[in-house]
């Protein structure tokens, strides 16, 4: 075995240019045998750029890269590959109609003799048992990849990349849709094949992961190199400190008052669980936190409450009175509403400017008798753009062309420039970075004390745990339990949402 | 109304061309009968346009003016019911065949290519059937000349499809540019899922632009019936739906959805019919005219890609320098 300080990978000195606009100004990276990597910075810092330098996705304008010491221009994603560096990014690239195995080996399945070439398929299902076992992903290797779960997919590409002898493996944003159970999986096996020398550079804005595997982190920033940690130093505040440029202070919230106009929602089924019913209430004035596993049901019953999807039975109630909610539009009118988890394919319409999306749910108080007034469109587009700081030269602008936070910033707007009562946030935070974050953190605190009452769907349970005041945790559907802000703990709410009861719970305890 | 730039500047080369190589272009009797071909033909190339953004697609209009011609006979000539009547049925029926077809693709989910294929097969078959497999005509349209002067004169030396084309293009402007429901149409054809959750009722609008495409086929099926002044049910009104598709897509409609604009889709549909004058007037064997106008569709097509990417590039770059200061 070789000695965990070899250097596998230098990289010295990169530039690159888009079109005018400085990406990466002389960056550089090392990487040792079998070490953790963490690639850490705000959203626009230059990791993926790097990355993709890196995986032979682009190619950079000035620089050099050693590999095992040797001097090498990475010409294209294949040459990478040749070379040991496997990319596995953040939208996962299985093939959904082929197995696991068909997965694995993609382009290099054993043949058969012969002129038709025939897949060996004996050979294809005995080549891949081994890395499957590896990496404890029990399935067996004809299984459909559609079938599998998105962590069990994950699994399937790191299995590629061992099978293609990849040295260096480099993951993008790998946690951001898995479970905690999946992650700290996934986390084992990270250290597993650290253990086995192969070399990990890990992308994440999830500190406190990085925290837990990595052996240094590289901070990136404007595209330069912020700064570097290792071991001990690695902190959340140190880290957050190199990525921002300063301290950034997270308000510590003053408990809310809560106020006396309520939020109810009694005996609600939905499709995705027809035989469970959901009854909660939320208050004005308060943030009323969503925690449970991917799949207990909360996106789905958010979307009932909003009528996006169908509810089979439920009544839903504000200050004491029964709404008739059928279609989304109906929530709308009775000011709820829902600012979805995947703010490409449901919050926004890529190609329709900042203007057009941001007047899309109210359209009809911009228009006279069908007429739209864009003059008035754009006053209020601007003003919402002023509100939220997004950063963009005009309104006019397609939403597409914005980074992820301005983008998630202009789907509030959407919603606030009309007078919201009830939102329903479901993951607002996912994939954004630190600053943006603590700007949507604040946004909340201010909704929920103008009156509005706020709830929060989402997997992070720091974000939960420092925001909420009160906590619903989800399981298999249900409403598992309500934890008070003065019984928040990680602990109680992870119990709840695997399925023990508080009663369980406070007995454990006791 | 820049990006309907590269479809006219097609359109004037070709009429510049086909005016210098034949003056006769310019004829007022080629124009007027050119003008009167681009009516009918632009009338329903604006519904085609309007399905086309929802990001779904009409085939069944040939077979349409087949049918809804076959009854406009049946209905004059061998019923001899009132003219009005039969028009108002006519354009009735076009509207409430559109909404079937709404109606099934937005409740049952079937794609739109499959449900207006079997409308393609029905619509034919049953014009087929309705006129026994024979020629169907208007005869000396005793009892509704008012009707065929409407369909086939002129208004001021204008002939009565353009002017009619003319009207119904402007208030399909408005609508598609200008009116929320036009917004909603784009937004739909966009991204439908991020429209719903902005509270459009999609499919209401999705269904809406099937109504409109079928009913303007209504009035442009009148318009060829009468510029035939027969129906010959197997083979009336043939391959029209493409025309209309093209026209839509010669007009920067994108097949995906949630792209066109009225005034590309007017461009467009005269366009064709400028290259179907031009292999007459430049004594092109006729045989080849289907062949012209794939050619002229062709470079079109690629022209209009080739500057779209073009004016991306120039978004991207501009948004980058943005996020960079």
């Amino acid at each position: 075995m070789t000695s965990p300080s070899d250097p596998i990978l230098a990289m010295c000195g990169i530039d690159k240019r888009f079109s005018g606009v400085q990406a990466l100004r002389s960056v550089g990276l090392d990487v040792r045998r079998g070490e953790v990597l963490a690639l850490i910075g705000e959203n626009g810092a230059g990791k993926s750029t790097l990355m993709n330098i890196l995986g032979g996705v682009i190619q950079a304008d000035a620089g050099r890269i050693q590999i095992d010491g040797r001097e090498t221009t990475i010409t294209d994603v294949r040459h990478a590959m040749a070379l040991g560096i496997a990319f596995i990014h953040q939208e996962l690239h299985s093939l959904e109609n082929l197995d696991v195995a068909g997965n694995i080996f993609l382009g290099r399945e054993p043949r058969c003799s012969g002129p038709l070439q025939r897949i060996d398929r004996r050979r294809l299902y005995a080549a891949t048992t081994p890395y499957l076992e590896r990496l404890g992903l029990e399935v067996p290797p004809n299984t459909p990849v559609a079938s599998l779960s998105l962590a069990q997919r994950q699994q399937v590409e790191i299995a590629r990349a061992l099978a293609l002898e990849a040295r260096i493996l480099i993951m993008d944003e790998p946690t951001s849709s898995l479970t905690p159970a999946e992650t700290d999986r996934l986390l084992a096996v990270i250290l597993d094949l650290q253990a086995a020398g192969v070399s990990i550079i890990y992308i994440s804005h999830r500190l406190s992961e990085v925290r837990r595997v990595a052996h240094r982190v590289e901070v990136l920033r404007d595209g330069q190199n912020a700064g570097s940690l290792c071991g001990d130093e690695i902190q959340e505040q140190a880290m957050v400190r190199l990525m921002v440029g300063r301290d950034l202070v997270i308000a510590q919230r003053t408990p809310s008052q809560a106020l006396s106009e309520r939020f109810e929602v009694q005996g609600l089924r939905t499709l995705a669980h027809p035989h469970t019913a959901v009854s909660f209430s939320a208050f004005a004035g308060q943030i009323l936190g969503f925690a449970g596993l991917v799949g207990a049901g909360r996106s789905e019953l958010a979307g009932a409450i909003c009528g996006m999807n169908p509810r089979l039975s439920g009544e839903i109630r504000l200050a004491e009175k029964t709404l008739r909610v059928q279609c989304v539009r109906d929530a709308i009118d009775h000011g709820i509403y829902l600012v979805p988890e995947d703010r490409r394919k449901s919050g926004l319409i890529g190609a329709m400017s900042i203007r057009e999306n941001v007047t899309l749910p109210d359209l009809r108080r911009y228009a006279r008798a069908g007429w739209i007034d864009r003059a008035r469109e754009r006053r209020a587009a601007a003003k919402q753009c002023r509100t939220l700081n997004v950063a963009c030269p005009s309104v006019e602008m397609p939403v597409r062309n914005l980074s992820g936070g301005n983008q998630q910033k202009v789907v509030l707007s959407k919603w606030l420039s009309m007078r919201p009562k009830v939102l329903f946030f479901d993951e607002p935070t996912r994939g954004i970075d630190v600053g943006a974050k603590a700007e949507i953190y604040r946004l909340l605190r201010q909704l929920a004390d103008r009156g509005v009452v706020i709830i929060l769907i989402s997997s992070d349970m720091e974000e939960l745990l420092s925001v909420s005041d009160r906590i619903l945790v989800m399981h298999e559907g249900r409403v598992a339990g309500t934890v008070e802000r003065e019984a928040f703990s990680e602990e109680t709410i992870m119990h709840l949402a695997v399925g023990s009861s508080l009663a369980e719970i406070v007995e454990a305890r006791s | 109304m820049k990006k309907d730039l590269g479809i006219l500047l097609i359109f004037v080369v070709l009429c510049a061309i086909l005016a210098v190589l034949n003056p006769r272009f310019l004829s007022a009797t080629n124009l007027q009968n050119t003008a009167r071909l681009i009516g009918m033909f632009g009338i329903f190339s604006i519904g085609a346009g309007f399905v086309i953004i929802t990001g779904g697609i009409d085939l069944s209009s040939g077979s349409l003016f087949s049918f809804l011609g076959v009854l406009l006979c049946l209905g004059l000539v061998d019923y001899q019911l009132p003219w009005p009547l039969v028009v108002i049925a006519v354009l009735g029926l076009g509207c409430l065949l559109g909404l079937f077809h709404g109606l099934v693709i937005t409740r049952l989910g079937l794609q739109p290519f499959i449900v207006t294929l079997c409308g393609l097969l029905w619509y034919r078959g049953l014009a087929n059937f309705l006129a026994n497999d024979s020629t169907k005509g208007f005869g000396n349209c005793q009892g509704f000349e008012m009707l065929a002067t409407l369909a086939t004169g002129n208004l001021l030396g204008v002939p009565i499809p353009f002017a009619l084309l003319c009207v119904v293009g402007a208030i399909a402007w408005v609508v598609l540019h200008r009116s929320v429901y036009g917004r909603y149409l784009l937004a739909v054809g966009q991204n439908e899922e991020a429209a719903r959750f902005s509270g459009v009722n999609t499919r209401r609008v999705i269904t809406s632009a099937y109504v409109i495409c079928s009913g303007l086929g209504a009035v442009s099926a009148i318009f060829f019936a009468f510029y035939a002044n027969a129906v010959q049910p197997s083979s009336h009104g043939n391959f029209y739906e493409l025309f209309g598709i093209a026209a839509a897509v010669l007009g920067g409609c994108s097949l995906r959805g949630g792209e066109g604009s009225v005034v590309g889709i007017l461009i467009g549909a005269a366009l064709l019919q400028v290259l179907k004058n031009l292999v007459n007037l430049l004594g092109i064997r006729s045989s080849l005219d289907f062949a012209v106008m794939g050619t002229v569709i062709f470079f079109g097509v690629i022209l209009d890609e080739l500057l779209k990417r073009r004016k991306r590039d120039r978004g991207m770059r501009k948004s980058l320098r943005a996020n960079a200061s």
